[in-house]
């Protein structure tokens, strides 16, 4: 018996059922290896087995994402399998997305390492490269062959649980994470070889080039305040003694919901900050300097807005990664839709 | 402005009757030392330690290091302003640094900034104390001290240990002696006229409450960018007083042994005119912010600077200063490469810096922050354990109960310090 099991992914036309007039294809599972499969499993010999291939035709998977996904995942799990692979999709745009879509959804769902292959042009590749190992293919499924030799590799590294190297020499799409390694020389020496560089008008190569950034626009202005409902916000690091979700100093992983329901002000009996990159000694002594809770409340009484929320978010503004800060920035956004919130005050520190 | 600097190396610390240096050996009169410390009345206790390179040692939770060392000559005395008189300025004649070893301070937390130093194991390759033999100064404050005022009397006790310590070489004979010196602008600028002048923007950091930093005194929030001689930091005119997260910190030690001028000396007459330092800090108003960018260009284009490195301290916050006064240098034509670390969250996926800017085209990376480490328990402990889970880079539930621990690299002393001392960088992968 093989060492290792394997699940495969294909669409429709790569698993044999059709074109694009099988797109509409529902997911079958079948106990065979197919298609680009056949030579996957020659590939990587005996000690690997492709126990599974699911078929999906891309159309199916595309207008049913949330009920495929779903579908899919439960077919894998069946087999207990030791890595995903999904396509290669090649230049293929929906098939492409769909192996991004459920190689993402089986890593983090059954936690098993997952691969995928693509040409870097393929929409699914931009969409998928940051979250899943993207085998760098070309335009057309007859650049197979050209591609196997990295495919199987991390095929069996990721089997084994070998660490995975740089893009460059395994051979995938880079993912635009950021790893340490020791350089020859130090930054100073880096720096100063590149401005000479530089000023000499000479090609060089930066480190980190600039990466772009989502810039929000500013939301129309409050047209009825006194009738508005608000809510504060902060990344101050203000939690209830004991800091009960246990928000990290620094590089928050998550954020704090605390009711402030029937308080006229923070008292610092029941509040205080976790924050890790400031002198917390004042806000210690009165939250309200992050959390206004006391002028809030006396405008509130005196008509200036509707309403305060009775509640305020809360994490650590600092060293927090602005992965972490879009998910609580959206997670926190829909909160307040539910909850009809007006306008929020977002304090920082 | 010219100056000497004697190296005396050291290669051991040991505890005697008197305080002296022999034979490459620095005696440390134990008594005398913590009576120093003791002098001010917001601290109750001090105990010294020492920490060689390959014990089985932590040091933590540690607040600044520093190389002792002693003016022999050229007027000024060292860390001039905070210990040493604030005149003459210092930076001429000849200085002599005890090589090979430091002072460290340690204590109970200030704020949740200060870091370790494992003196062998896997941490050890990420810090540069990790191979200095380091005097350990641990202080006890006094109960109910604003934290401001802990800091403070923290970060005197090691600036006067180091100064103590450095007058121990002042009659020793250096092992090597090496000569750095900047001309008054013109002439200096005539000395090399046919290579790229260029100068240095160091960014101190200026935060406030627990980040800051003094240069001849002076808190550096205070000022405006100014032009400093680069012999000036060598003798201690720039000190450490924040608590900035460990990993990026720039240590009084790092600020003698600023890696950005030591380099520019290197290839001062070789391949470039190193025409001197521009001082500037990183102060949180946008109003400083604007202003103090504006000033570093205009000084940039003051000295006709055809090319500048910029360094900054921190994380976040003094990113959009690092990026204004890169916009601002670029559009008077002087060229720019920054040099710093990367914070893109523990997977790495996140963007690495909280600020950008088209002209940013040549970074020198540092290496990134976030990454996870084993701390293996160690046989000795200097300092305490008690705060690793809030230090930065820790987290609740990351210490057990042997005292190994998991955290982010950031808990390590100048572990990815963004002046470029080290050789720790990132990648794309």
């Amino acid at each position: 018996m093989a060492k290792y099991k394997i699940v495969h992914y294909l669409n429709q036309f790569f698993g044999g059922i059709g074109g694009e007039e099988k797109a509409g294809f529902e997911p079958e599972v079948r106990e065979e290896k197919i298609g680009p499969g056949l030579a996957i499993a020659q590939g990587l010999g005996e000690d690997y087995e492709i126990v599974a291939t699911v078929i999906c035709g891309d159309n199916y998977f595309g207008e049913n994402l949330d009920t495929a996904t779903d579908t899919i995942i439960e077919m894998v799990k069946r087999y207990e399998p030791d890595v995903f692979v999904a396509g290669p999709a090649f230049n293929a745009g929906r098939y492409g997305v769909a192996c991004g879509t459920i190689c993402k959804a089986v890593e983090e769902r059954i936690g098993i390492p997952v691969v995928t292959g693509m040409y870097e042009e393929n929409p699914g590749a931009d969409m998928f490269k940051k979250d899943v190992i993207t085998v760098r293919t070309g335009n057309s499924a007859a650049t197979l062959k050209k591609a196997l030799p990295s495919l199987l590799t991390l095929i069996k590294k990721m089997a084994a649980g070998e660490e995975i190297l740089g893009p460059s020499v395994e051979g995938y799409l880079e993912r635009g994470i950021r790893v340490n390694y020791f350089a020859e020389k130090r930054g100073a020496t880096r720096g100063m070889d590149m401005l000479i560089k530089k000023m000499a008008r000479e090609p060089f190569e930066t480190d980190l080039p600039m990466p772009k950034f989502d810039r929000v626009a500013p939301a129309e202005a409050i047209k009825d305040i006194k009738n508005a409902k608000i809510a504060v916000v902060t990344s101050g690091g203000v939690v209830p003694q004991g800091n009960p979700d246990h928000i990290e100093s620094s590089n928050a992983t998550k954020y704090g919901v605390y009711s402030i329901e029937g308080m006229d002000s923070m008292s610092p009996d029941d509040f205080t900050t976790i924050h890790g990159g400031y002198d917390r000694q004042f806000v210690m002594k009165n939250p309200n300097l992050v959390v206004p809770l006391d002028v809030l409340r006396e405008m509130e009484k005196e008509g200036e807005f509707g309403e305060l929320v009775n509640y305020f978010c809360t994490t650590t503004g600092t060293g927090t990664a602005t992965g972490s800060a879009a998910k609580f920035g959206d997670s926190i956004g829909k909160k307040f839709v539910e909850d009809h919130v007006d306008g929020v005050i977002l304090v920082s520190t | 402005m010219k100056l000497e600097l004697g190296k005396i190396e050291i290669r051991d610390i040991q505890f005697a009757d008197r305080t002296c240096i022999e034979d490459h050996v620095l005696y440390v009169d134990k008594e005398e030392v913590e009576k120093l410390v003791l002098s001010d009345d917001k601290l109750l206790e001090c105990h010294l330690d020492i920490a060689r390179p390959g014990d089985a040692t932590r040091i933590t939770p540690v607040k600044d290091v520093i190389e002792p060392r002693v003016k022999v000559s050229g007027g000024g005395e060292i860390f001039p302003g905070v210990i040493g008189k604030v005149s003459p300025t210092v930076g001429e004649g000849r200085t002599h640094a005890l090589d090979g070893c430091c002072v460290v301070t340690v204590g109970r937390i200030v704020g949740f900034q200060e870091g370790v130093i494992d003196m062998s194991g896997p941490a050890a390759d990420y810090c540069p104390f990790s191979k200095t033999v380091n005097l350990c100064v641990v202080i006890e404050p006094k109960e109910g001290l604003e934290t401001h005022v802990y800091e403070r009397a923290g970060r005197l006790a090691g600036l006067k240990v180091a100064a103590y310590l450095g007058e121990a070489g002042k009659a020793v004979e250096p092992d090597t002696l090496e000569v750095y010196e900047t001309k008054p602008v013109f002439q200096q600028a005539a000395e090399y006229p046919d290579l790229p002048k260029v100068g240095y923007v160091h960014m101190l950091q200026s935060q406030g409450l627990l980040h800051d930093t003094y240069y001849y005194g002076v808190d550096a929030k205070q000022f405006v960018p100014t032009f400093m001689y680069p012999t000036e930091i060598m003798d201690g005119a720039i000190v450490s007083g924040n608590c900035v997260a460990p990993c990026d910190k720039v240590t009084t030690y790092h600020h003698l042994h600023n890696p950005v001028i030591d380099e520019c000396y290197k290839r001062h007459g070789k391949e470039i005119n190193f025409m001197g330092v521009i001082l500037t800090n990183e102060n949180v108003f946008l109003a400083d912010k604007e202003r103090h960018s504006d000033m570093v260009a205009k000084l940039a284009e003051w000295m006709e600077l055809d090319g500048v490195l910029i360094t900054e301290e921190g994380y976040g916050n003094p990113d959009t200063d690092l990026m204004m006064n890169c916009r601002k240098v670029e559009r008077k034509g002087t060229k720019v490469v920054l040099i710093t670390d990367e914070f893109p969250g523990k997977d790495g996926k996140s963007q690495s810096l909280a600020d950008t800017c088209d002209e940013a085209t040549a970074l020198a990376s540092c290496g990134q922050g976030n990454m996870t480490l084993q701390f293996p328990a160690m046989e000795k402990v200097i300092g305490m354990q008690d705060y690793i889970e809030s230090q930065i880079g820790g987290w609740a539930g990351c210490i057990n109960e042997d005292g190994s621990f998991e955290a982010e690299i950031q808990i390590i002393i100048a572990s990815t310090i963004a002046n470029g001392f080290n050789t720790l960088a990132a990648r794309g992968y």
